[in-house]
């Protein structure tokens, strides 16, 4: 026989080491997701926790997440914390919302338009919904994002007592904006969230959602679940706003199925967190489905904000088109992460995925990684990937006409962002672009 | 009176030394052509005018208005009103035209005046149309991204607009012929020579005679190897066109190395 080589490993207990998270199977929230949640919790405790020889966190270490100080907030939690900004809460839209949720830590509060209601359409929070759509709520939930997709898919799942449900009755237009807000104030507190946004057949509607917590000292997590789909020939704009107080770890698994002559405008922001990584996928599953997914970041400082995304052409016919651009400063990291996959027979698609990113430190760095999978053999998919530098020859044209070189900085910043105000049809969700680049440059 | 005056001007760039004792005295109202061959460091003089951070002054002097000019950021150089018109233009993705100049015109406003809250949009709007008329520009170009995809015609002309719309005291057109057919010269010229007048002083840097048909300098100055060497009045262009540089090298080079 054979002698196995000797090997001895000394261990050094590492106090950054990734610890477990302390929740158990108590903290589940009761109410009419019991068995969803269970079964979640169930594949919660088989994930270990993400390390980065997995392939997708591989340029996302967890090392320091203080995972076993996180608490849940208890009920009306939110009562001893500070309150929601009043700016959170105005119309990002140029028009009156209809309808208004708030999601707080242990509570929440709805407002939707009465004329809405009458027309069949739900926009309430998951309490709510538990105990006056739990039909519709345990048809839908867990249909789009499964807790199988990955430890915070799981944990949210089992664990998220806030979130939305949205639900649009086939050929119903909702003409005005639907506005959620996530405000997750407080230290060593985990908030979780799940949004089921459902679409039917012919129908439309505009939503927006933001997340947001101040900053503070010490840690908070936040992790959560969006689902969407959209039905045959319905139409979603769906804008995501993500200014995470600088003390928070986020993770979010999200994902949208798109159904025959669908179509999703899907719209991110970020300039919050700690770290965040975000899994956004799009499934153009019926033919003639189409999606567009623009993306903006922003990062200072020591963030670290990691974007994996997948579009997946699942039919025929179906368009896709992804360009996410991003501006670094200070010590701060992004990764782009994107992939483009071509079903076998989804012939006659077309699939377009782009990430610019713009340093505007040296020691600020930029992961770009794009990528395809081609399993079909008439279509048309391209992707660019590009890192830059604020360069000296455009500060040096726009000095020469007077302006000054922070204005000058300025100018050629909200220039790279262009192509992305371009595409997003709200005057409100721009200026909160612009304000956001003011903010960070002049930091 | 406007005055800009370079003394005994030394330049290198990645210590090679350009400029060589320049000297140089141009007046408002007064349009002077620089002419020479390549490499003799003309752009390099209007860089240096401009403040381009990569050319580094050595010796010598530049005042305008009284002030000493090499104190001055480029962009405090534009607003005591010196403008370069560039050879090689440079592109802004994703700034308009109508926006790129607002920002400069206000940046002007809020120098004297940091409270200022910028023009009028419909008030810079008209002026901007006035402008763009004068120039035959096409009103679709304050939408455009500032000299993204621009053809070389279109570039000069935006050059010429934003002199029209920031108005300098001393302008200085580098090499502002070149890449231009003759209408598109005919244009630019037509546009300095509706800004030129007494309260404008030019200097019109180049290498052919031909853009000299369209403006008419009062002074024409041959450099070579980084000095003004011939100064004389519009003939020594047209001497220039006919004999071409051979006799100018003929005569300082061989001083030099006498």
């Amino acid at each position: 026989m054979q002698e196995k080589p000797k090997v001895s490993v000394t261990r050094t207990r590492r106090d950054s080491a990734a610890r477990e998270f302390s929740f158990t199977a108590d903290s589940i929230p009761a109410g009419g997701l019991k068995d969803v949640r269970a079964k979640a919790w169930d594949a919660f405790t088989k994930f270990s926790m993400p390390i980065t020889t997995d392939e997708a966190w591989r340029r996302t270490d967890l090392r320091l997440l203080p995972a076993s100080d996180f608490k849940i907030p208890k009920e009306g939690a939110f009562e001893d914390l500070p309150v929601v900004p009043e700016h959170l809460l105005q119309p990002l839209t140029g028009e009156q919302h209809g309808g208004q949720i708030t999601l707080l830590p242990g509570g929440s509060h709805v407002d939707l338009d009465p004329d809405l209601v009458s027309k069949g359409v739900i926009f309430t929070d998951i309490r709510t919904a538990e105990r006056e759509n739990a039909e519709l709520l345990n048809r839908l939930i867990g249909t789009v994002v499964k807790p199988e997709d990955g430890k915070f898919a799981a944990l949210a799942s089992a664990l998220a007592g806030n979130g939305v449900l949205l639900y649009v009755p086939k050929n119903v237009k909702v003409e005005t904006p639907l506005h959620s807000v996530l405000w997750g104030p407080g230290v060593d507190l985990a908030h979780f969230s799940h949004l089921i946004v459902y679409v039917d057949d012919g129908a439309s509607v505009t939503y927006v959602h933001e997340a947001a917590s101040p900053n503070e000292m010490g840690h908070a997590m936040h992790a959560g679940i969006v689902e969407i789909h959209v039905g045959k020939d319905a139409n979603l704009r769906f804008v995501e706003l993500q200014s995470w107080g600088r003390h928070v770890w986020n993770f979010s698994h999200e994902r949208a199925h798109v159904e025959r002559g669908g179509n999703l405008d899907w719209i991110f922001g970020a300039v919050g967190s700690r770290l965040t990584k975000n899994f956004s996928d799009l499934d153009l599953a019926g033919e003639g489905a189409q999606g567009r997914m623009s993306g903006f970041y922003f990062t200072d400082g020591t963030q670290h904000l990691d974007h994996d995304t997948q579009q997946n052409h699942l039919a025929p016919h179906t368009t896709s088109d992804l360009l996410f651009k991003g501006a670094l400063k200070g010590k701060s990291r992004s990764v782009w992460q994107g992939m483009i996959y071509v079903a076998p027979g989804a012939q006659k698609t077309d699939g377009y995925q782009a990430n610019r990113n713009l340093i505007l430190d040296e020691e600020s760095r930029a992961d770009s990684i794009p990528g395809l999978e081609i399993l079909a053999d008439d279509v048309r998919c391209t992707h660019g990937a590009t890192v830059g530098k604020l360069e000296k020859e455009p500060l040096f044209y726009l000095k020469s006409r007077g302006i000054p070189q922070a204005d000058a900085e300025r100018l050629v910043v909200e220039g790279f962002f262009d192509p992305i105000m371009q595409r997003i049809p709200f005057e409100g969700v721009r200026e909160r672009f612009q304000q956001a680049i003011q903010d960070k440059l002049s930091t | 009176m406007s005055q800009l005056e370079i003394k005994n001007l030394h330049v290198s760039i990645e210590d090679k030394e350009i400029l060589k004792g320049l000297s140089l005295t141009i007046n408002q109202g007064e349009i002077h052509a620089i002419m020479g061959p390549n490499g003799t460091g003309k752009s390099t003089l209007a860089y240096t005018l401009m403040g381009h951070p990569n050319y580094i002054v050595t010796e010598g002097e530049i005042i305008f208005k009284g002030q000493n000019v090499l104190e001055l950021e480029p962009d405090e150089r534009s607003r005591a009103g010196i403008f370069l018109a560039f050879q090689y233009p440079v592109a802004i993705p994703g700034v308009t035209v109508a926006n790129f100049l607002r920002s400069a015109l206000n940046a002007r406003r809020r120098a004297v005046n940091p409270e200022d809250k910028g023009m009028p949009i419909p008030e810079f709007r008209k002026m901007l149309k006035e402008k763009m008329d004068t120039l035959k520009m096409d009103h679709a170009f304050a939408g455009r991204y500032l000299n993204d995809g621009f053809s070389g015609g279109e570039k000069k002309r935006a050059e010429i607009l934003q002199m029209a719309a920031l108005k300098p005291e001393i302008a200085i057109l580098d090499e502002t012929d070149s890449g231009l057919d003759i209408d598109a010269l005919r244009i630019v010229s037509e546009g300095v020579n509706a800004l030129s007048g007494p309260d404008l002083g030019v200097l019109v840097i180049t290498h052919y005679q031909r853009l000299l048909n369209y403006i008419k300098p009062n002074f024409v100055h041959i450099m070579l190897d980084g000095r003004i060497v011939e100064s004389g009045g519009p003939d020594l262009a047209l001497h220039l066109e006919e004999q071409g540089y051979d006799w100018v090298r003929e005569k300082y080079e061989e001083t030099a190395e006498a």
